[in-house]
């Protein structure tokens, strides 16, 4: 691992580095003093606002620029009716259940897979997708269930796992896909209207498989400049002031500020993969509701694998709470601290709403590093 | 040879298995064999409980032995407390290999000597495989308070120092279960801190101490931000973090702050007092740092500031971080 810590060592120190930031800052600032209007960036991704609220950035810039936190949390935008799916899964007979991370305490209407667990569910987290080879061969008798979810980031490794599975004859795994897509969502949230929008800061990771060329629409149709920035805060810093360049210049254009991992095309072999094996299909988003085609699915001709059409479960929408204002924060409208119920009522250990549930999501971010202003 | 369910029957076998872990905490109020042992008097007296469950039973720094004493002592050592006497319920699984138990047990002997304390009690049951995971030891222990620290000294303005760098047990259990390899491998800070405290307070008036362990340094200025009402003040740069540790934090996401540490404190002494108390903590570990003060801009809150002048709330840790670390 000695490559991995002089990386890591660099990433820490280059790309948060205080003299960079400070000085980023000042020239954000002078540049700022020129914009002919306050301007709304949206950060796509709930990586980004991470990045923002832990850094305490917003402290760092001008009045006149201001963040939208967007919907790019893949566990915030799951709909209540998809998590009861996870949870139905989970209780049934000889079924071990396997997703990522923070999925894992999402509460549905019926509870969240913790409780499921607590219940007798044979419930695993994993890091990877392809640790799901290992389990579904040790558990030969068991239907293994891959609960998958993510943005075009996470969605090759469950190509990955199913072109895995199938050379290697493992055939007791079947998969529940969540996989939801950026550029629909953006569309629909400008369609909307009721934001204002004007710039994009363009997600991470999603771009390194996707490229930068699927943010082309926004500065092109809608005349928004959109910069793809990497997650560590000069990278944020840097895009920032590259946005403001772009008004100032009179520029709408796509820019990639994350040069060290993200190209225009991406990777070329993991779209591949995902297209081999997904299909565009409609999705419902939590808190922003039916978006056409905006995420994937298995194609018909692996629906025996499809754990949606294996089992039969229900497909009722499932409201929030009246009181959460999630789907207005999601959509730019509103900012976490103007919900009622904020840090009383909902927090991250009782979450009422998507926002508070993961720690990618806004709300989460705001009760985490406090907003100080 | 294995541990038998027979050695847990109140017969032969079980005395054979008591006199064989006897044999490492030999002294006189154990020699006495009675159901119950009476103690000398004890000043000031404070007493702390605690469980050992950790997985895996021996990791890079020590093993669950030496943990339970040097863990269970410390809790002690915060209060001001000298450890005197322990007793101690060993659970051990049907299975688990003898030589492997004289390990443990001569690991908690090694630790107890450190802090001068003695065992005068103990309890072993063994039960079937499965039922837990190798060995779970609980310990009780009683020690005498030479000074009364305690959150409640804490005021404004003092300053809030660490005994060394941080999060390297929750960095080593980590990598261990993870099977992460690095270069360098991390070590667990697991330790016994009653040297270090009877050492600081005898030439500092040191108001507050506590061992960050589960949950980190951020949990206990939580802990004390709410028990006082005040703001705990952090500057993000002068705390000590190993360059290994930093590095399995950005493979796995985790803040060192809410890494657990078995050997490690953090300290609230008066300002005037503060650069003799580093002086003290830095003769056992360079690493030893002046990371804030005590403020009250935000009350009951603990607060990062970075290096380029902005600022956060630093959180309590919640959830799941680490199963069974200790």
């Amino acid at each position: 691992m000695r490559g991995m810590e002089v990386e890591l060592k660099e990433l820490y120190e280059r790309f948060r580095d205080p003299e960079a930031i400070k000085a980023l800052a000042f020239k954000i600032e002078k540049e700022a003093q020129k914009l002919p209007y306050n301007i709304n960036i949206m950060e796509v991704c709930g990586g980004h606002t991470h990045t923002i609220m832990k850094y305490g950035l917003l402290q760092l810039l001008p009045k006149n620029i201001d963040f939208i936190h967007g919907p790019g949390c893949p566990v915030c935008v799951m709909p209540k009716e998809r998590i009861d799916h996870a949870y139905i899964l989970s209780q049934k007979e000889d079924v071990i259940l396997c997703t990522l991370g923070d999925m894992i305490k999402v509460p549905g209407s019926l509870g969240s897979l913790q409780d499921a667990r607590s219940r007798g569910a044979d419930v695993r987290f994993v890091y990877s997708p392809l640790d799901i080879l290992k389990i579904a061969k040790e558990n030969p008798d068991k239907k293994v269930i891959y609960f998958a979810i993510g943005f075009e980031t996470t969605t090759p490794m469950t190509a990955a796992l199913i072109e895995r599975a199938k050379s290697l004859g493992i055939d007791n795994i079947l998969y529940h896909i969540n996989h939801v897509r950026v550029p629909e969502v953006m569309e629909t949230l400008l369609e909307d209207g009721k934001a204002r929008i004007d710039a994009f800061l363009g997600p991470s990771h999603v771009s390194v498989i996707t490229g930068s060329k699927i943010y082309d629409i926004f500065a092109k149709k809608y005349k928004k400049p959109v910069v793809v920035s990497g997650f560590e805060p000069v990278d944020v810093m840097q895009s920032i002031l590259m946005i403001v360049r772009q008004f100032n210049e009179g520029r709408r254009e796509v820019e990639i500020e994350y040069k060290r991992s993200v190209t225009r095309n991406g990777n070329l072999s993991a779209q591949r993969l995902m297209e081999k094996y997904f299909q565009r299909r409609d999705f419902r988003w939590r808190g922003i509701g039916d978006v056409p085609l905006s995420a994937l699915g298995l194609k018909e001709k692996y629906s025996h694998l499809d754990a949606e059409k294996v089992y039969d479960l229900p497909n009722n929408p499932i409201d929030d709470h009246k009181l959460c204002i999630c789907g207005d924060i999601l959509k730019g409208l509103a900012k976490p601290k103007e919900c009622r119920v904020f840090g009383t009522a909902c927090t991250p250990q009782n979450p009422l709403g998507s926002c508070m549930v993961s720690s990618e999501g806004a709300c989460a971010a705001y009760y985490k590093y406090g907003n100080i202003l | 040879m294995k541990v038998t369910l027979a050695m847990g029957n109140g017969g032969e076998e079980n005395l054979e298995l008591i006199e064989r872990i006897q044999k490492f905490f030999h002294n006189d109020y154990l020699q006495k064999a009675e159901d119950a042992t009476p103690l000398d008097g004890i000043e000031k007296p404070v007493m702390t409980t605690d469980s050992f469950t950790i997985s895996p039973l021996f990791f890079n720094g020590g093993d669950i032995g030496k943990l339970s004493i040097a863990g269970s002592c410390n809790d002690l050592a915060m209060m001001g407390g000298r450890p005197l006497f322990l007793t101690f319920g060993l659970i051990v699984e049907e299975g688990f290999e003898l030589k492997m138990l004289d390990k443990i047990l001569n690991s908690m002997a090694k630790e107890l000597k450190i802090n001068g304390a003695k065992v005068v009690a103990g309890d072993t049951k063994v039960v079937p495989k499965g039922s837990v995971d190798g060995v779970f030891i609980n310990i009780s222990a009683i020690g005498e308070r030479q000074a009364s620290l305690s959150q409640r000294n804490i005021e404004e303005g003092d300053v809030l120092l660490v005994s060394r760098d941080i999060a390297t047990h929750g960095a080593a259990i980590f990598a261990a279960r993870e099977g992460i390899e690095l270069d360098n491998q991390i070590q667990s800070d697991c330790a016994s801190l009653w040297p270090v405290i009877e050492e600081l307070m005898e030439n500092v008036d040191i108001k507050a101490a506590r061992d960050a362990t589960r949950g980190g340094v951020a949990a206990v200025l939580n802990e004390w931000a709410r028990a006082r009402g005040l703001t705990m003040e952090i500057d993000e740069e002068s705390i000590p973090v190993s360059e290994p540790v930093k590095g399995i934090c950005e493979i796995l996401g985790f803040e060192p702050l809410v890494l657990a540490n078995e050997g490690t404190f953090v300290a609230a002494v008066s300002s005037k007092e503060a650069s003799r108390a580093l002086e003290i903590l830095k003769k056992h570990n360079p690493n030893a740092a002046i990371i804030g003060k005590v403020g009250t801009q935000y009350p009951k809150k603990a607060i990062l500031k970075s290096p380029w002048g902005t600022k956060r709330f630093l959180d309590m840790p919640s959830g799941e971080i680490l199963p069974r670390i200790c």
